[in-house]
């Protein structure tokens, strides 16, 4: 009887209701009324079809992005037995067996670079690219417990999604490193120019997922799909073979992919070849057209989410 | 000085078929722009789906450090305007001016993760009520105190009894320091003990000068917090005045009556009700009340697992939701099944019982002192029929009407 009998014990309370309106309100209304804003702090309003990004408010609450990003990291590899180590295990495992498939049965040709080497830095960016797309697709229908509760800047979800495997893409340059150095391959002035390739890479991967979670909401065909095109796309790009291999009059086709171009100048930075800046600017101005693109249309639908996710 | 809220004639419309299907797939909308090619010119209202009105045209506004409650049943569009309010979800019509930061607490516990610690999801719970880091930080301790789980506070979350969980969430919650405070129902968690704690800490911050607006369909607290109440009807703003005046019109409205309680979502726990009913001797289904009814409550419930102390209650409440009085199975001797399998019990009220009011009955499935497993609830009038004299005019007074023995002799 626990429940119904420690009820009774508030009855009397809550049969007595106190009216608190002008005796509490009153001076301390006084007391509190400099603090509150003259102008309103925000308007609530039908909104346009199109919007501003409103960048001011994605600022503000960049705490809450460190914190999503901090969760997934934290979140996935709990209860797992190598814990981060899957994190180097990862690509490290796929580099081989592609090395062992593709490398040493199928001789794929690798531009007079080891294959193991070649194949490396390209899959390294592709699990990135690929686990970033996929979760980020998702992400939104994922959050639904949070967008039906709660208000904040929705770009924070798909963005989170993104930098919490920007962990796995660092962790994966550094045994890149090392590999670098058992193979004894010089690190030429090009290198420093990687940094390049790789931002447009996260750039695009960060503008898909807005795209893809915010179409997800409504068409959730798009989740199903998604990995089955990722799987495609890795094989429209240069991943585990050299652009050189694609015939001269395919060339300005297969450029139009952007991961041609950020694959690559992956390579070009890396093992000192020489850039190939005709796709490489073919990518920069898709990515960023994109990323603009995704960000004004997911804020366009943001405001449907809560109302169908 | 203007208010910390105004709210001008806001309205949101849903799409009811769009709605319960809740999503569309691809091929749909594909077949559907092959058929209607000029859908997309038209914009305006999509086949098959019909349009309701969940908010139409409130106007109120709010004042600086005021507790403005919202009632009204459900469907009202408490909720609705609830999450206008907090953002989460845009008006179809109309302006909300906030001058003040908001918080909003539809929910207690957003966010938390069961694989992260009681202290990791202090953090994420805080930052996505819109926390910032440093301010957890300075009220962690503070936090941890209030939910009396410091020996736990590092272990993972999907250990916690249900009661530490919601007790966690609430302290962080109840640590939230906005200049404007949206509050959903969030009290109606945990046991009695903790449920009375969570109102004293709301009055604490009601009386902070901080303006709330709360929404609750427990009459008693929304008169212990609010000054002002506001009462909602099919959307639209029917009343807004005095707590006592407004909660007294809210239940002269009529309320739904409810004589049957049937499961209509998946059990969440392994012990659960599947219908509640109320019956008259026979244990058929009564389909009115009177004061005359003989009225029984049949409790049909399914135990999955084993529950050692597995309780069963059941009280009888006024219109207001206090309690009148309770009783389980040991009235009559009896202990609450344990064993797993199928059940069904029945309590019969003594007869001529109730009085021309309306009552709710609620069912509790519980482990003594700690967990609730489940909850159902009925609500109902009773009509007046011929029953026990009444001498008071306005009808016999009390909240229920009990025959006592008299003896009246010349002495």
């Amino acid at each position: 009887m626990s429940t119904t009998s420690s009820n009774s014990a508030d009855a009397p309370e809550l049969a007595t209701p106190v009216n608190r309106s002008p005796a509490h309100a009153g001076p301390l209304q006084r007391k509190l009324a400099p603090t509150l804003p003259n102008e309103p702090v925000a308007i609530i309003e039908p909104s346009r079809a199109w919007n501003a990004l409103n960048l001011r408010d994605l600022w503000h609450y960049r705490e809450l992005l460190y914190f999503l990003v901090w969760r997934d990291i934290k979140v996935r590899y709990k209860q797992t037995a190598v814990g981060v180590a899957w994190v180097v295990i990862q690509p490290v495992f796929s580099a081989l067996i592609f090395t062992i498939f593709l490398g040493k049965l199928a001789r794929v040709p690798s531009d007079q670079i080891p294959y193991v080497l070649f194949v490396y830095p390209s899959l390294a960016f592709w699990t990135f690219f690929s686990a970033a797309v996929t979760q980020g697709g998702s992400s939104i229908v994922g959050s639904a417990h949070l967008i039906t509760k709660v208000y904040f800047p929705r770009l924070i979800i798909p963005t989170a999604a993104v930098i919490a495997r920007l962990l796995d893409l660092g962790i994966a340059f550094m045994i890149m490193l090392v590999l670098l150095a058992y193979y004894r391959m010089p690190l030429s002035p090009s290198t420093l120019l990687l940094p390049v390739p790789l931002i447009l890479g996260i750039l695009l991967a960060l503008g898909m997922s807005m795209l893809t979670s915010a179409l997800n909401v409504k068409y959730r065909d798009v989740s199903v799909a998604l990995p089955v095109l990722v799987q495609l796309w890795m094989f429209a790009s240069p991943v585990v073979y050299p652009s050189s291999l694609v015939p001269e009059k395919y060339r300005t086709l297969y450029e139009l992919n952007p991961l041609v171009g950020i694959l690559e100048n992956l390579r070009a930075a890396l093992f000192g070849g020489s850039f190939y800046w005709r796709s490489l600017a073919i990518s920069a101005i898709f990515t960023l057209a994109l990323v603009i693109y995704a960000a004004f249309a997911f804020r366009r639908v943001e405001r449907s989410f809560a109302d169908i996710v | 000085m203007h208010p910390a809220i105004r709210i001008e004639r806001v309205s949101k419309q849903y799409r009811i078929g769009a709605r319960q299907t809740s999503y569309t797939t691809l091929r749909d909308k594909i077949g559907d722009s092959l058929r209607f090619p000029f859908e997309k010119l038209r914009r305006n209202g999509r086949h098959g789906h019909e349009e309701i009105w969940a908010l139409e045209d409130i106007s109120f506004e709010v004042g600086r450090g005021e507790v403005v409650g919202l009632i009204g049943h459900n469907g009202a569009g408490k909720s609705t305007l609830l999450k206008i309010l907090a953002r989460i979800t845009e008006p179809t019509g109309g302006r909300v001016e906030l001058y003040g930061k908001v918080g909003s607490l539809l929910e207690v516990g957003t966010g938390f993760h069961p694989e992260l610690t009681g202290r990791e999801n202090v953090f994420l719970n805080g930052a996505i009520l819109g926390m910032r880091k440093a301010e957890i930080e300075q009220k962690f301790d503070e936090v941890v105190a209030f939910s009396e789980i410091e020996k736990f506070i590092d272990t993972p979350v999907k250990h916690y009894s249900s009661g530490m969980y919601m007790r966690l969430a609430f302290a962080v919650a109840a640590h939230l320091d906005p200049e404007i405070l949206l509050v959903d129902e969030v009290l109606a968690v945990g046991d009695a003990g903790f449920q009375s704690k969570c109102l004293g800490k709301m009055e604490e911050v009601a009386q902070g000068g901080r303006t709330i607006i709360f929404v609750s369909h427990n009459i008693g607290s929304i008169q212990r917090l609010c000054s002002t109440v506001a009462l909602l009807n099919s959307g639209r703003l029917c009343a807004l005045g005095k707590a006592s005046e407004v909660t007294e019109r809210y239940l002269q409205m009529g309320v739904a009556t409810s004589l049957c309680w049937e499961r209509s979502d998946p059990p969440t726990e392994d012990v659960y009700f599947r219908r509640v009913y109320l019956a008259d001797e026979a244990s058929k289904d009564l389909e009115y009340v009177t004061t005359g009814s003989s009225v029984a409550v049949v409790l049909d419930l399914v135990i999955a697992g084993g529950h050692r102390n597995l309780q069963l209650s059941v009280g009888l409440y006024d219109g207001n939701g206090d309690i009148i009085f309770g009783t389980s199975p040991l009235d009559a001797g009896l202990s609450s099944p344990t064993a797993p399998g199928r059940y069904r019990a029945t309590v019969l009220f003594p007869p001529e019982l109730l009085l021309p009011k309306t009552y709710s009955v609620k069912a509790f499935l519980f482990l003594a002192g700690s967990k609730i497993f489940d909850t159902a609830s009925l609500r109902f009038p009773v009509q007046e029929t011929a029953s026990l004299y009444n001498i008071t005019p306005g009808g016999r007074a009390g909240q229920v009407a009990i025959r006592c023995d008299w003896r009246v002799e010349a002495s």
